[in-house]
Order: C-alpha cells, then sequence, then structure tokens
C-alpha cells in the first residue's frame, strides 16, 4: 500500500494548494455544483486551504435540497395509503414534508420501505401483486439510470403495480441558469464527477463557450477538489474557457453510451420547479410517452397540496450562490437541522446543512475581521 | 446521494432479466446491475451507485476511494441495510442529516483526514 500512502500524503494536498496560491493573482469565484462535493470541501477544509480571494460557491446541486416541497408532500400522501408500499433511499426518510416525513408516515401504519437499489422496488411488486409499489425517484443523472431501469423492466415483465415518483433534475440546464442570472457572481464551474460519469462532458463545451466559463470535471476527494480549482484558476488568470477533465480515471467524454441509451427511451426533456430556485425549462427528466402509465403521479392524481415556504428562508439565494449561509439571518437561529426552514438545511448535503453541521458560523467577513488566518 | 462507491466484482449471474453480479465494498457484498457496463468481467473493480455499476475503474484508485470512503462514513450510509436505515431514522431528529452521520463522520474524518494530520497509516 505505498502508493496508497504517497497519494493521501496531505503534502501532495499541500503543495497543489501552494500552487493556486502561487497562480491566484487577482480573486475569482469557483462554484461546485455537486452538494457531494460541497460536503467534501466543508468537511475537509479545502475552502480555507485557498488564498483569500479565491471564493467557493456551492450550487445547487444537492437533489433532496431542490425537490419541491409539493412533491415530498405528494410522496407521503401516496405513502399513507393502505394499498401502498412505498420505498425510497434512506436519506429521504427524515426529510419534512408540510406535516410530516416518511419514517412518521410508517409510524402511523404507512408501509414505507427503505431501498438499497430500485431493483429491490421492482422485485418487491412482483412479490405483492396485490398492492401499488412505489419508487420515489429523486435525483440527477447518476440516479437516473438505475430508476430508468427499474422502469423498464417493470414494463418488460409486465407489472402494473409499479409506479415511480420521479423528479430527476439535470445539471447543465442548472448552469445555464445560474450563468443568465443578472446577479451572477460565478466565473468558474467544478462539473460533478459522478454525474459525468454516465453523461461525459460533451454536453458542457457550448456552455464553456457561450459564457466564456471554465468548466473542470472534478472528484470528490480533497485531492480530487484541489486540483480541480487549481486547474480552473490557471484557466481564469489565463483568460481561457475551455472544459477540462480532472476525473480522469472515472469520466470519459462521451460518458456512459448503454446508459444514456436507456435514458433516452425512458424519459424525456421537462421543464422542473427547483426548490429555492424556481422553474427551470428544460432542467430535467420525466418518463415519456411510452412509460407515461409508470408515472406515479398520474397513476394517484393526489391533489389539493398547499405548501408554503418560510418567508425568513434565503435558501434561493444560497442556492443561486448570492449568499453564503452564515449570511442569512435566519441561520443557526430560527433555522437549524432540528427546525429546517427551507431547502439547504434539510439535507446533509445541503450547503446550510453542511456549514451547520461543521460550526461555521461566521461569514467570510466576520472571518476576516476577526482575523482568521487561512491554512496554508 | 451522487456518491459511487468503488468495488470488486466477485460473481456475475443472469436473471434472465438483467446482468447481475456479486460486489465487494470492503467486506460488504451487494447485488449490483452490470447491464451499463458490458466490458467488466469478475474480478474487475467498477464504481456502484445504487445499486447500478456505472464504470470500470483500475484497482489501485478503487481501494484507495474505499478507503477513504470508510474513513468518511460513506460507506455505512450507501450500503446501509433496511434495518440499518430505520434505525438511524428511529433516533434522528426530523432533519437535514437523518442518519445522523454528519457529526460522526465529522469527528471521524477530521481525525484521520490526511492533509491534516500530514500522515497516511
Amino acid at each position: 500500500m505505498k502508493y496508497l500512502n504517497e497519494f493521501r500524503n496531505g503534502e501532495i494536498a499541500q503543495r497543489m494548494a501552494r500552487e493556486i496560491w502561487q497562480v491566484a493573482t487577482r480573486p475569482w469565484k469557483i462554484m461546485e455544483v455537486c452538494g457531494g462535493q460541497t460536503h467534501s470541501i466543508i468537511r475537509n477544509g479545502i475552502d480555507q486551504m485557498l488564498p483569500p480571494g479565491i471564493e467557493m460557491i456551492h450550487g445547487p446541486g444537492c437533489p433532496v435540497c431542490v425537490t419541491p416541497l409539493a412533491l415530498i408532500d405528494k410522496a407521503l400522501a401516496i405513502a399513507a395509503q393502505p394499498s401502498v408500499i412505498f420505498c425510497s433511499f434512506g436519506d429521504m426518510l427524515r426529510v419534512p414534508g408540510t406535516d410530516a416525513d416518511l419514517f412518521q408516515i410508517k409510524g402511523r401504519g404507512g408501509d414505507v420501505r427503505v431501498v438499497y437499489s430500485p431493483l429491490d422496488a421492482v422485485e418487491l411488486a412482483v412479490k405483492h401483486p396485490d398492492k401499488q409499489v412505489v419508487f420515489f425517484g429523486v435525483g440527477f443523472e447518476t440516479t437516473a439510470p438505475a430508476n430508468a431501469m427499474s422502469v423498464h423492466l417493470a414494463k418488460r415483465r409486465g407489472l402494473e403495480n409499479f409506479s415511480l415518483l420521479v423528479s430527476h433534475v439535470l445539471v447543465p440546464p442548472a448552469i445555464e441558469a445560474i450563468m443568465s442570472s443578472p446577479e451572477n457572481q460565478v466565473q468558474a464551474f467544478l462539473a460533478a464527477g459522478h454525474v459525468c460519469s454516465v453523461m461525459g462532458f460533451w454536453e458542457y463545451p457550448p456552455l464553456a463557450d457561450q459564457f466564456q466559463i471554465p468548466i473542470v470535471v472534478t472528484g470528490f476527494e480533497p485531492l480530487d477538489l484541489l486540483d480541480g480549482i487549481r486547474r480552473a484558476v490557471i484557466q481564469l488568470e489565463k483568460g481561457e474557457h475551455h472544459v477540462e477533465n480532472a476525473y480522469e480515471r472515472i469520466v470519459t467524454y462521451a460518458g456512459n453510451l448503454e446508459a444514456q441509451r436507456l435514458l433516452a427511451e425512458v424519459f424525456e426533456i421537462t421543464d422542473r420547479s427547483w426548490r429555492g430556485i424556481g422553474v427551470i425549462p428544460r432542467s430535467g427528466w420525466r418518463l415519456n410517452d411510452n412509460y407515461r402509465d409508470f408515472d406515479a403521479e398520474e397513476r394517484f392524481q393526489i391533489r389539493g397540496i398547499h405548501t408554503e415556504e418560510s418567508p425568513l428562508c434565503k435558501s434561493g439565494d444560497v442556492l443561486r450562490g448570492a449568499i453564503k449561509p452564515a449570511e442569512c439571518p435566519a441561520f443557526a437561529k430560527q433555522c437549524t437541522p432540528r427546525h429546517p426552514l427551507g431547502a439547504t438545511m434539510v439535507s446533509s448535503e445541503g450547503a446550510c446543512a453542511a456549514y451547520f453541521n461543521y460550526g461555521r458560523f461566521l461569514s467570510a467577513d466576520e472571518l476576516a475581521s476577526a482575523g482568521v488566518a487561512h491554512a496554508r | 446521494m451522487c456518491l459511487a462507491i468503488p468495488g470488486k466484482v466477485e460473481q456475475i449471474t443472469a436473471d434472465g432479466h438483467v446482468r447481475m453480479g456479486r460486489v465487494n465494498f470492503g467486506g460488504v457484498v451487494k447485488n449490483v446491475c452490470l447491464d451499463y457496463v458490458p466490458e467488466i468481467v469478475v474480478g474487475d473493480y467498477t464504481i456502484v451507485h445504487v445499486g447500478f455499476a456505472l464504470t470500470k475503474i483500475d484497482e489501485q484508485s478503487a481501494l484507495e476511494t474505499l478507503d477513504l470512503f470508510r474513513k468518511m462514513g460513506a460507506l455505512d450510509e450507501e450500503l446501509a441495510t433496511e434495518e440499518e436505515a430505520f434505525a438511524r431514522a428511529a433516533n434522528a431528529p426530523q432533519s437535514a442529516c437523518p442518519d445522523g452521520s454528519c457529526d460522526l463522520t465529522g469527528k471521524n474524518l477530521r481525525a484521520s483526514t490526511p492533509d491534516k494530520s500530514g500522515s497516511a497509516q
């Protein structure tokens, strides 16, 4: 394991950070899109290793965070029905809807199951022909191939008691929406590595051209993130704007063609509402006409859901990168992981939750005026 | 949610509908769909997200990543059984981090992060 030790050695991280310090002559704002990356940056203190002018802005990349409250409420209403087995990944169990969460629905007698894979939900549908089995299919492009396969198999096996409550969102339209906002401050993007393992990065060069921004495909580990940031800063300093792959051990330009083929067969592009941001045109997938029969929203026709977001919550500003979590007046006061007011405090991948869990209670300005030195 | 975990393919089976495999994630073995990685053979390493292999990866990268993800607590979260998931939810407040792993992994990682301690095992 010699190589492992060397690769993990802090010296490499320090050297990469030092190179960023040497290269950076001006302040730059770089957005990581993926919630997993946000979590890793905060947990590992990557942002604190950077020169003061290099600011990481945390994007809308947590799928739980951007799932509209109305859809969570719909999930709860379906899960509460006696004829239903409602399947989800574990991270949705305690995400609050307006009145309850999935765990509480189970406590009240709802048949809520946690599955490892959407295929487990398909098997439940085979075993329980007298029940309606619904899978809550939330996520970005990384999770979509699994959900696509579940519904494809259900159709092939003629399972009329399986359906998908689907809310898939896509990274490129979110980048476009952020860059098109008049308040935008983002100058470069770290593209989400595992999203690109599925989709490749052929969708990104037109965005880099149109908005003249560097886009670097980046992984999740501390060294991956430092390398992604380093490459973005080098491009910014040179005035360049192209797409680079800093995650070559996982990501190819074309991505996983088998997965993309099934995605195209099952889903079609649709407008999606992003919690905290609003509707972004053509920013998600829904089941297409061939698979519409497997859409839980069509099958269950839940009506009369009215949701209201807290007026104190500034999660929209956080998701767009306009403010840091600690700059929201409600942060760590009225709004905590125990009592979240908005999307970004709800999920462990949300920027507000990451800041809260790792004790980032001060804004960047407050930190500077308190004389907190940046690690080198 | 978008984390994909590396594992070693130990066995490949066809259940008549999809190509499945037994994949070992540092000791935890799961059934994984291999339909998206037709090139994979027994003994290969692959990265897996929600029960689906997404791409092949070399052994060295796989072992390094697995080691780091274990330290970060990411394996527990991604590979939890249904019982474990509910047990965690029962003890957790309605919150950002339903399984309570954030605080734990934060502590674990702080103690073992290479770029903080400057050394690895």
